[in-house]
């Protein structure tokens, strides 16, 4: 069977790289103010509840839309956002759970992510201090994995601050970029967005650090006790020689 | 306003929503309707679909049109069903004098089973048997008609003693040869059931023994059989995650991996024989291991999944092995190390360390565990007898194994209350003369 080139290529963009995943950091969480004295008994509160690149890179490359489900008493609770930031203010008193879920592009996935995440308004600090300037934020980190992506996938994704990709080991080539995605990627830049002063930075050193002092703890103590058990077993032979000496 | 500067929005755009929210809700659940409050609050705020059984006003109402004369009478009557003439009394309900209803209402019940009755012309060509006599056959017939082919009274009446299935047997084989012998020809015949589905007297008696097996099965063999048959799952997913594995070795890229996942489910299945019968503690290891393939296959199927999520099915899959005592005390141990129990920042490389220090806890409680149980031995042979048994109050309390080293080991728990009458050794740091025994801490070391 003669395959023309094209579609040799075409056959090329939909397998799936076998035991390697790519991943997208995201940031999801919300962020309010409080009203001060423009704030009635049922609007004190202004909040956006977002979605974001962990590093502030723009997360449209694999997500087509994001979909915020609100409190039924709200107008509307089913919230689109089609287009980054993907981010929806509003303004209320409750605090709810609202249920975010990530749509992403054909060649990503035809399956949506359902994220959830709890609205905070009001600070851990009960003390009353309620500040028109101080604002409340709570966010989550998390990584967005995808297995075995297609080639075409990667191959698109490639380089794009917002997503971590691994290195192929040799022997693989993939078709290069084209020049309109790299000029696409220019285009939206979440960095000059207005909440991005209260975003926290997360990042991976302290947490790993506190995991290796704590697996070095743990292996020390099985060691110990590995010791110990040697110890033991050693005693119960020499007991079980001589029995009736006792 | 300042607010909305920030944030950057049109000032339009507020939304009137919140007004909506609980308060008008409330109060038109407050309206009683006829139906009280309770209600709606258990029936979720909408009154419970109701259909009217009795229409109330009809109840009283009653009364016959005066168009017909209506009288009970008590007449005597005959039934169909009944062989001699007797004639019996009852109420009739009569109309303008007597209606001739006909039949007793109840006569059409009285049906009957067609046995098939043979000659003896034809009993000699095609019926005899070896293990029945004439007799036999003949008195079962008999009571075949009489009883209606209830073969638990007949096997009861029955002269000789006879099982049930036996009398089955030969009356459906008889009544099988007699239709097949008098049919014109085999067609004619072929699709009533006692051709087509012939009675089977070995499938029978099996049957109701297995029946009456799992019937008087006490519950433990119910347990064992139910966990025989999760091994048993357990074993078969396993085998088709290694067989996923396998045809994803076919990629030249991932021939390290391979041969390990081969080995590993090659080693399941060998164990997985000796496991249904005996429960090893190579088992456990075996299931984990099993378990993770499993879960790290079906993550790979999902194709998008969060972190947190495939972290949470790691962690599951790793402790598949361990109660919820021991997943807690791992939850413990983390906490002590000042490790959060789901990490801040899930990236690829800390969830991998979370999930490899969970494994490492769980190994090292397990040889703490293994650590005292032979400790407890050793202490049970050496036999310090003149140790009094201790006081209630310290009846959870552990031994410390002073040749070691005072640590403390984990509380042993139930098994102190039974092993009572034999002594131990008498606690030998007072320090740690609490009444309550300390879990091995994080800290100690």
């Amino acid at each position: 069977m003669v395959r023309s080139s094209e579609d040799n290529e075409k056959k090329n963009l939909v397998n799936k790289l076998k035991d390697v995943e790519i991943s997208a950091p995201i940031v999801y969480g919300n962020i309010a103010f409080w009203l001060g004295k423009k704030a009635s008994e049922y609007q004190s509160h202004k909040w956006t509840v977002y979605v974001r690149g962990a590093t502030n890179e723009d997360l449209s490359v694999v997500v087509k839309r994001v979909v915020f489900q609100l409190h039924s008493s709200f107008n509307n609770p089913t919230r689109v956002v089609e287009s980054p930031p993907f981010e929806l203010s509003e303004s209320g008193w409750g605090e709810f759970e609202i249920a975010i879920t990530l749509h992403f592009h054909s060649d990503v996935s035809e399956r949506p992510l359902h994220l959830y995440h709890h609205l905070k308004l009001y600070p851990e600090d009960d003390s009353g201090s309620m500040s028109v300037k101080k604002s409340v934020v709570v966010e989550s980190y998390d990584e967005v994995v995808f297995s075995e992506p297609s080639e075409g996938l990667f191959a698109r994704v490639q380089g794009h601050p917002a997503v971590i990709v691994p290195r192929l080991p040799a022997g693989f080539s993939l078709p290069p970029v084209s020049a309109e995605d790299a000029d696409k990627r220019k285009r939206m830049d979440p960095k000059d967005n207005p909440l991005t002063q209260w975003f926290t930075i997360f990042s991976e050193a302290d947490e790993l650090l506190k995991l290796a002092a704590a697996r070095q703890q743990v292996q020390a103590q099985i060691a110990r006790v590995r010791r110990q058990l040697t110890l033991i077993d050693g005693q119960h032979q020499q007991q079980l020689k001589p029995p009736s000496e006792l | 306003m300042d607010a909305k500067d920030i944030l950057g929005l049109p000032k339009n755009s507020l939304s009137i929503p919140p007004e909506k929210k609980s308060r008008p809700q409330k109060d038109s659940q407050r309206k009683p309707d006829g139906i009280s409050r309770e209600v709606y609050a258990l029936t979720g705020g909408v009154p419970p679909p109701l259909m009217p059984s009795l229409d109330v006003n009809q109840l009283k109402k009653r009364q016959k049109s005066e168009n017909e004369k209506i009288t009970w009478e008590w007449l005597s009557f005959t039934s169909s069903a009944r062989k001699d003439d007797l004639k019996l009394y009852h109420w009739v309900r009569v109309v303008n004098g007597t209606p001739p209803t006909g039949d007793y209402s109840f006569a059409k019940y009285n049906k009957s089973v067609d046995v098939i009755k043979y000659t003896d012309e034809e009993y000699e060509k095609h019926l005899t048997d070896p293990e029945w006599t004439k007799e036999e056959t003949e008195e079962l017939f008999e009571l075949c008609e009489r009883f209606d082919l209830r073969f638990v009274v007949i096997a009861d009446r029955f002269s000789t003693s006879r099982s049930v299935e036996e009398l089955k047997n030969r009356y459906y084989s008889v009544s099988r040869t007699i239709l097949i012998a008098r049919a014109p020809s085999l067609a004619d015949v072929s699709n009533h059931p006692l051709v087509k589905d012939p009675y089977n007297i070995s499938q029978e008696v099996d049957r109701k023994r297995s029946l009456s097996m799992v019937l008087s099965q006490t519950k433990h063999q119910e347990r064992k059989d139910a966990e025989v048959l999760s091994e048993a799952k357990k074993i078969m997913e396993a085998r088709m995650a290694a067989a996923k594995a396998a045809q994803a070795a076919e990629l030249a890229v991932t021939s390290n991996a391979s041969p390990e996942r081969m080995e590993k489910a090659a080693a399941a299945e060998t164990a997985s024989p000796s496991n249904i019968q005996a429960t090893s503690g190579v088992a456990p290891l075996m299931s984990i291991a099993e378990n993770a393939a499993a879960a790290a296959a079906s993550l790979r199927k999902l194709k998008v999944y969060l972190r947190t999520y495939a972290l949470d099915q790691m962690v599951q899959a790793a402790s598949s092995s361990a109660g919820l005592r021991t997943i807690k005390r791992v939850e413990q141990f983390l906490q002590e190390l000042k490790v959060n129990l789901k990490p801040k920042v899930p990236t690829k490389a800390v969830c991998a360390e979370h999930l490899e220090l969970r494994k490492e806890i769980l190994t090292l409680l397990n040889l703490q565990k293994l650590l005292q149980n032979k400790e407890e031995g050793s202490s049970y042979r050496e036999g310090s007898y003149t140790e009094t048994p201790d006081t209630p109050k310290d009846r959870a309390f552990v031994p410390d194994s002073v040749s070691f080293g005072a640590i403390s080991t984990e509380r042993v728990g139930k098994r102190d209350q039974k092993r009572k009458g034999p002594g131990r050794e008498a606690p030998s740091s007072p320090a740690q003369s609490n009444k309550r025994p300390r879990k091995l801490k994080a800290t100690d070391s």
